[in-house]
């Protein structure tokens, strides 16, 4: 089995366990207060660390596509704006589209 | 449309169908599938792309206590009820006021989202195959999920100040490390904060 394969059978087991220990282990161990901070700001964090290496990371060297820059800015723009998800993804992926179309 | 996206973006990063099919079905956490997906197709380690996807997939335990307050699962119902813990079943879940109110919104989100999600994958990686992800300005949806999903927390000061240090942390680490490892090193960064500041009552929902 290829090591992808392993990584994403690792990764949907692994991802379902953490559900089950949600709903199964007892209160007092998910309710201390250090650790629901911790994993408070863990998706705060990842998430930023996403889109940071999303934008600005072309094959470990610093490097920035254009039109991926604007698509996304569209796309912060319309949360701004109180856009939806859907709307904010189908604003980021037209405006990226549209600009590559031109250029 | 979420669904299509994952399976397209999947496929263009050089998964085969079924392997986006699997991770719908199984995984079935967007933000996770959504970080494996890029971290591979940016050329990270399989073992980063897994560690990312399970740091991101905590969360679903957290969530898990609201949920088994409001739906109460019998033993045997337990297993199901976990598959569909996630951000919108668990919103929708506690955003109701009737515990039997959340309850029904817990079973008919979860059961919505899981269907449209695993259609929407498979329909998205057939016809991913044979599309261009950058014409279509598809490399744009994970930054733009990640930047949808990230924006409630931004809303609280320790939200934001979390989210700048990582933000400076993965962008001095991108030259010096591989693919997926400044989004782990984020990671770290969180938990560090979690243990190093004082926790208010309020942080870990949502």
């Amino acid at each position: 089995m290829s090591t992808v394969w392993t990584a994403i059978l690792a990764a949907s087991i692994g991802c379902y366990g953490l559900k089950l220990a949600g709903v199964s282990l007892p209160d007092f161990l998910l309710n201390h207060p250090v650790v629901q901070h911790a994993a408070g700001l863990l998706p705060a964090a990842m998430l930023t660390a996403l889109v940071i290496t999303d934008l600005f990371d072309a094959n470990g060297r610093y490097g920035a596509d254009l039109p991926l820059l604007a698509g996304v800015a569209a796309g912060a723009l319309a949360l701004r704006l109180g856009g939806s998800l859907p709307i904010v993804l189908l604003v980021a992926v037209a405006v990226t589209a549209a600009i590559r179309s031109i250029a | 449309m979420f669904g299509l996206t994952f399976g397209a973006l999947a496929v263009g990063s050089g998964l085969t169908v079924i392997q986006a099919v699997v991770m719908s079905a199984v995984m079935f956490t967007g933000a996770s599938q959504f970080a494996l997906v890029g971290i591979l197709g940016a050329g990270g380690s399989p073992l980063a792309a897994l560690s990312s996807a399970l740091l991101l997939g905590i969360r679903n335990a957290f969530y898990g206590v609201p949920v088994t307050r409001i739906v109460r699962p019998s033993g045997g119902r337990r297993p199901l009820t976990a598959h569909f813990v996630i951000d919108e079943t668990t919103a929708m879940a506690v955003a109701q006021r009737k515990r039997a109110a959340g309850r029904y919104a817990f079973w008919a989100t979860g059961l919505i989202l899981f269907s449209m999600w695993n259609l929407g994958t498979l329909t998205g990686a057939v016809i991913g195959r044979g599309i261009d992800i950058r014409a279509l300005g598809l490399d744009a949806a994970g930054p733009a999920i990640f930047l949808a999903l990230l924006w409630p927390a931004l809303a609280r000061p320790a939200g934001r100040h979390v989210a700048l240090v990582a933000a400076v942390v993965a962008l001095l680490l991108i030259p010096f490390v591989p693919a997926g490892v400044p989004v782990i090193a984020s990671a770290a960064v969180a938990i560090g904060a979690g243990i190093a500041t004082p926790a208010s009552n309020t942080e870990a929902e949502r």
